[in-house]
């Protein structure tokens, strides 16, 4: 008796996976970044009902404690409770982070967009001006910047801090985004499509930003991250943020110097959550890299 | 070659020359008067405030100053600083070697560790290796310098009561006295550099990896060994180099608020005490030689990068 | 009984002989100590800054100084002795014989005289501080080498302190004729250290001057200013790599290095002729109105305040326009019946609420100019915004840096609202702590734009007037009207705390940092 083999070949198709997990999955390293960065982001949004104290309230009675039940990460030195005012302080750094970050890099793409379709003398003018906004350290512009400017707080936010810290980005992104555009540009299709009288709004942006979104999302990430540094060492420097305003750069400065040998707690968690946040994009920023373009060199 | 150097020197003439301008007008744009602030809690009269600005040349227009200050330039002289009185050659003069030792030890720092670190990390790609290493190198990326320069100082103070020496002692007169103050500042700074260029390395040598004669040699039978050491890592230096130059003049940023960590008598601290006190001829001259320099070095980059690879040379 | 008695003489004896052995001063050593900030040039006439005065001062001599052993006595320096006619007209004084320049050149008169007018009519180029205070000189007689005369057109109660003021350096009659800028680049007086050198942002280098007139001092062999400020000071203390620092130092500071060095080092504590005032831009809606000022004045509770305060920061004191322990300061029985330093707090602040309500703001609101300096600004800002919050007024907290604060408060177009400021001085003087009080046109340092002509006709009486008793009462009329008014007010006297190595000694405490500096009693025992 023979018995018949079942010839069924079983095709497994793949399960269609959201684009987001299968980020996750490939790149868990990056997965973890995106994580911190949504609790930092809850925390920032909800912070008013995350907080166990108001971060404002001067309590001299709590000067300088230790961390206790009470006091999860201690006391400053005007008895303010240091995890409300790090929660706090997640506000304005991604407040600020992502708001200098979107402008630098808006304005940067921008400018490398019109810079290389439109060519010629206009190219010629931007890239020179570009280039005498690159030969500034980026520390040094923005301090300048802020300098000039001074403090101008519109609803909680300072803005000049902000304009500060995002012009030292434009030319970076400019080059970058610039190269990207040039790319495309120069395929003869573009060419084509003019001559079928296609308008300039069309082709730039049919043709050419699809091809810089790659770039402008890496670059928006990683320019987050260091909008944030830039942030906590202009305040620390005591050009930033301003008292009683929590930021984790001003918690390193000003009154935590003086007392850190009696309360290192002052000084050690600001600085973990700056490094926590920064260290976050950064992984977040290279996983993206990795996934949509990794050939491109920053 | 020469015309490509030629025509890069022209271009960066007016590059420099936007500098100047811009620099100049961002100062003059400051709010905050350099004699109010040298004056500060003092009663005098208002003729000497005036006689003050006067002497500062601060009563004259804008562009008067401006071409004044550039003609003097031209011809050598950086002018006085508005707070001491004295030259501000003298002023940077003084400072620039302490700072010039911190970056040029990071950056040793940062090649020792770059080198093996990168390459090691592209090589075991995707393993726990690799895994660490690009871990301790955002990680760089990622903690603050003047943070990391005020706790490894509070570690020291804590744990050895022992602080860095106060004033600054010339490698060339105690090297030992010289070493321990600066080396700290080295490491809070050069950690990130570090960083920077380990993940350049990784990254460039993915993918001279993936270039033909990589797999030319492999399927000549070269030991894997020699394939990295030989090939590889050759070819992926360039972009390497590169970034090694262009962190150096970042460095600058760095050194800016570290020195005041460490409270060392550097350009970045004299910086700051120049902008806090408004004094415009110090601030102009250094945020110009912090440009110079900045353009010297990417143009020395661009230099060594058409030396080296000749498809440059030619566009 | 007899043999009782004298053993313990002798034991008494031998203990005194030790005691006085062991304070025997020393002679050598090098005195490495840190100064917050670096003077910009070298000229002590042009200059306002503690900076200036510890790492310059122990190369000068002054005319007079304070007895700093026994503050506010006040003791010859280049003067031997002085005589003062009896209507305050006429001050003569007979200077010391010997008295060598660093250059080895002699000191007359005719240097006294030349640095003094230097100061109250400065050449063109040279910047004079003080003019002010000399303004009352009408002539400077030089009789013979070794005596100067002052005549004054006016009696003026203050300028006998004037003369002990650490900031008028004798400087050569012979290098000012040459070059009356020379004292800005150049370091040569009659001082008890000569310049070695000034490493620009580092540190400031004296040796023993062998020819000093006081014979056997200095002690020291030399001193090292080394420029540190901040925690990275307090580190240099904690490691015992400075013995001290002459400006002062936080409560947490002192904690720290004491506990750090234990009984290697000494803690010295004294009030300071510093206190913080609140200005109001009374050019300002609705700080013109005098209810408002001193409705914010009376809402602080500065005797609850200053307890608090005290742990954190460097203010202790509550006082008036002049430091409390002063003679002419107020006493503390009739300060409580002043406004805004009554001990009902509750009170006060009542009766603030209804000022506020009847001048029509019952809920204000404003933006509090506060400098960018954590130590006391920044404490001391937050807390009088939590004083005024408590009497329904909502506070902004602005903090600039210096220069933007300046700004804020320019001479022409001030944009401040209120301002936290300090009103600091060398000595315990009226006449310079009432200068903030003064009308706009009178004082440099008024930010508050008034003009008031009582308050300045106050004023000019209080300094002409040589009864210390009489003097006293005028005082008290100024301070009465200027609470009352509330342009400007105290809010909280510093309080000064020292902390060094006991090795050093020779050092005494006094409630100002810019006397006592001249090092040469001081020596290291070891």
């Amino acid at each position: 008796m023979t018995t018949a083999v079942s010839a069924t070949i079983t095709y497994k198709v793949p399960k269609r996976r959201h684009p987001v997990v299968l980020f996750m999955m490939h790149q868990p390293l990056g997965a973890a970044g995106l994580v911190v960065i949504i609790a930092m982001g809850i925390c920032a949004a909800f912070a008013q009902w995350v907080v166990p104290f108001d971060p404002l309230t001067v309590d001299y009675a709590a000067q300088l404690a230790r961390p206790s039940a009470e006091h999860w990460l201690g006391t400053d030195s005007f008895g303010r409770d240091v995890a409300s005012r790090i929660i706090y302080g997640a506000r304005t750094a991604l407040a600020i982070g992502f708001i200098a970050s979107f402008l630098g890099c808006t304005g940067g793409a921008v400018i490398g967009v019109a810079s290389a379709y439109f060519g010629g003398k206009i190219d010629l003018i931007i890239q020179g001006f570009m280039d005498v906004l690159l030969s500034f350290p980026i520390i040094v512009l923005a301090i300048t910047v802020v300098a000039v400017l001074g403090n101008h707080v519109v609803l909680g936010i300072d803005i000049n801090l902000i304009i500060a810290i995002a012009v030292p980005m434009l030319p970076r992104v400019e080059r970058v985004v610039r190269a990207s555009a040039l790319a495309i540009r120069e395929l003869p299709y573009v060419d084509a499509a003019r001559a079928a009288g296609y308008s300039h709004t069309r082709i730039i942006f049919r043709h050419i930003v699809p091809n810089v979104v790659a770039p402008y999302l890496i670059l928006l990430t990683a320019f987050v991250a260091q909008a944030i540094l830039a942030e906590a060492s202009l305040s620390f420097l005591g050009l930033g943020v301003t008292e009683p305003t929590p930021s984790w750069g001003l918690m390193l400065s000003g009154a935590a110097a003086d007392f850190y040998q009696q309360a290192p707690w002052m000084i050690v968690f600001p600085g973990i959550a700056i490094s926590l946040a920064v260290f976050a994009f950064n992984l977040f920023g290279d996983s993206l890299r990795d996934w949509l373009d990794p050939k491109i060199k920053l | 070659m020469l015309r490509f150097v030629f025509h890069r020197i022209l271009l960066m003439i007016p590059t420099l020359l936007g500098v100047a301008v811009l620099v100049f007008l961002l100062l003059r744009l400051m709010p905050g008067d350099p004699v109010q602030i040298m004056l500060e809690g003092a009663n005098v009269p208002r003729h000497v405030i005036e006689a003050e600005r006067a002497r500062l040349g601060l009563d004259q227009p804008v562009y008067m100053q401006f071409f004044k200050w550039f003609w003097a330039v031209l011809q050598g002289d950086f002018g006085v600083s508005m707070w001491t009185g004295r030259s501000v050659i003298y002023e940077i003069g003084i400072r620039l070697e302490l700072s010039l030792q911190v970056a040029i030890m990071a950056t040793i720092l940062a090649v020792l560790l770059a080198l093996p670190l990168g390459t090691l990390s592209a090589i075991f790609k995707d393993t726990w290796i690799d895994q660490s290493i690009r871990v301790f190198s955002i990680a760089g990326l990622a903690v603050p310098s003047f943070w990391l320069g005020m706790i490894v100082i509070l570690l020291l103070l804590t744990w050895f009561s022992w602080i860095p020496p106060l004033t600054f002692t010339s490698l060339w007169d105690d090297p030992w006295t010289n070493l321990s103050q600066l080396i700290w500042p080295a490491l809070a700074v050069g950690y990130r550099y570090s960083a920077v260029s380990t993940r350049m390395m990784r990254s460039s040598i993915l993918e001279v990896l993936q270039e033909d004669y990589i797999r030319t040699a492999r399927a000549k039978g070269v030991v894997e060994r020699l394939v990295v050491a030989r090939h590889a890592m050759r070819n992926a230096l360039l972009p390497v180099v590169t970034v090694i130059g262009l962190e150096f003049a970042f460095l600058i940023g760095g050194l800016v608020v570290t020195e005041q960590v460490f409270n060392l008598n550097g350009i970045g601290r004299l910086f700051v005490q120049a902008v806090a006190r408004s004094d415009y001829t110090l601030l102009q001259a250094l945020v110009l030689l912090v440009s110079v320099f900045f353009v010297l070095v990417n143009f020395l980059m661009d230099l060594m990068y058409a030396f080296l690879d000749p498809r440059i040379r030619y566009r | 009984m007899k043999k009782h008695s004298a053993l313990l003489l002798c034991a008494a004896a031998l203990a005194t002989a030790g005691a006085m052995a062991a304070e025997t001063p020393k002679s050598g050593g090098l005195l490495k100590f840190a100064v917050g900030a670096e003077p910009p040039n070298y000229d002590c006439h042009a200059q306002t800054s503690f900076a200036f005065i510890h790492p310059v001062r122990p190369h000068y001599n002054t005319l007079l100084e304070f007895d700093t052993a026994k503050y506010p006595a006040i003791k010859g320096d280049l003067a031997e002795s002085w005589t003062v006619s009896r209507d305050g007209l006429t001050f003569t004084f007979k200077l010391r014989k010997g008295v060598k320049f660093h250059d080895g050149s002699a000191f007359t008169s005719e240097d006294v005289k030349a640095t003094y007018d230097r100061i109250r009519k400065p050449p063109p180029g040279v910047r004079s501080l003080r003019e002010e205070s000399y303004a009352d000189v009408a002539s400077i007689e030089t009789p013979d080498p070794l005596t100067v005369v002052f005549k004054l057109s006016k009696p003026n109660a203050s300028m006998l302190s004037n003369f002990a003021s650490p900031w008028d350096c004798i400087y050569s009659a012979a290098k000012l004729k040459q070059d009356p800028r020379f004292p800005e680049r150049n370091v040569m007086g009659t001082g008890p250290f000569t310049f070695v050198e000034h490493v620009a942002g580092s540190h400031w280098t004296g040796r023993r001057f062998e020819g000093y007139f006081r014979k056997g001092r200095p002690y020291l062999n030399g001193f090292i200013a080394i420029f540190i400020a901040g925690a990275p000071m307090v580190n240099a203390l904690a490691a015992g790599e400075v013995l001290a620092e002459f400006r002062g130092q936080s409560p947490a500071d002192r904690d720290r290095v004491m506990k750090a060095l234990g009984d290697k080092a000494v803690v010295v504590e004294s009030p300071w002729v510093c206190s913080l005032v609140v200005t109001f831009n009374t050019k300002k809606k609705p700080f013109d109105d005098q209810r408002v000022r001193k409705a914010l004045s009376l809402a602080i509770d500065r005797w609850g305040g200053a307890q608090a305060l005290s742990r954190v920061a460097l203010v202790r004191h509550v006082g008036g326009i002049l430091r409390p322990g002063y003679d002419l300061a107020v006493s503390e029985k009739e300060l409580v019946t002043y406004p805004g330093f009554s001990r009902d707090i509750n009170a006060s602040r009542a009766e603030a609420r209804q000022l506020l309500a009847a001048a029509g703001v019952p809920n204000l609101g404003f933006t509090f100019t506060n400098r960018n300096v954590a130590m006391p600004y920044t404490p001391v800002g937050v807390f009088l915004i939590d004083q005024w919050r408590q009497v329904g007024v909502n506070v902004k907290h602005e903090q600039l840096e210096t220069r933007l604060y300046l700004a804020a408060q320019q001479r022409d177009n001030p944009t401040f609202d209120a301002a936290l400021d300090f009103n600091c001085d060398f000595m315990d003087e009226p006449n310079l702590q009432l200068q903030k009080y003064l009308s706009h046109d009178r004082s440099a340092i008024n930010y508050a734009q008034q003009t008031d002509r009582v308050l300045d006709g106050l004023f000019d009486k209080q300094s002409g007037e040589l009864d210390r008793k009489k003097r006293y009462a005028i005082l008290r009329e100024f301070e009465k009207r200027t609470l009352e008014q509330a342009y400007t007010i105290p809010t909280i006297w510093w309080h000064r705390i020292i902390v060094h190595q006991k090795v050093m000694k020779g050092w005494h405490m006094t409630p100002s940092h810019y006397v006592g500096q001249d090092l040469s009693d001081v020596w290291l025992d070891r």
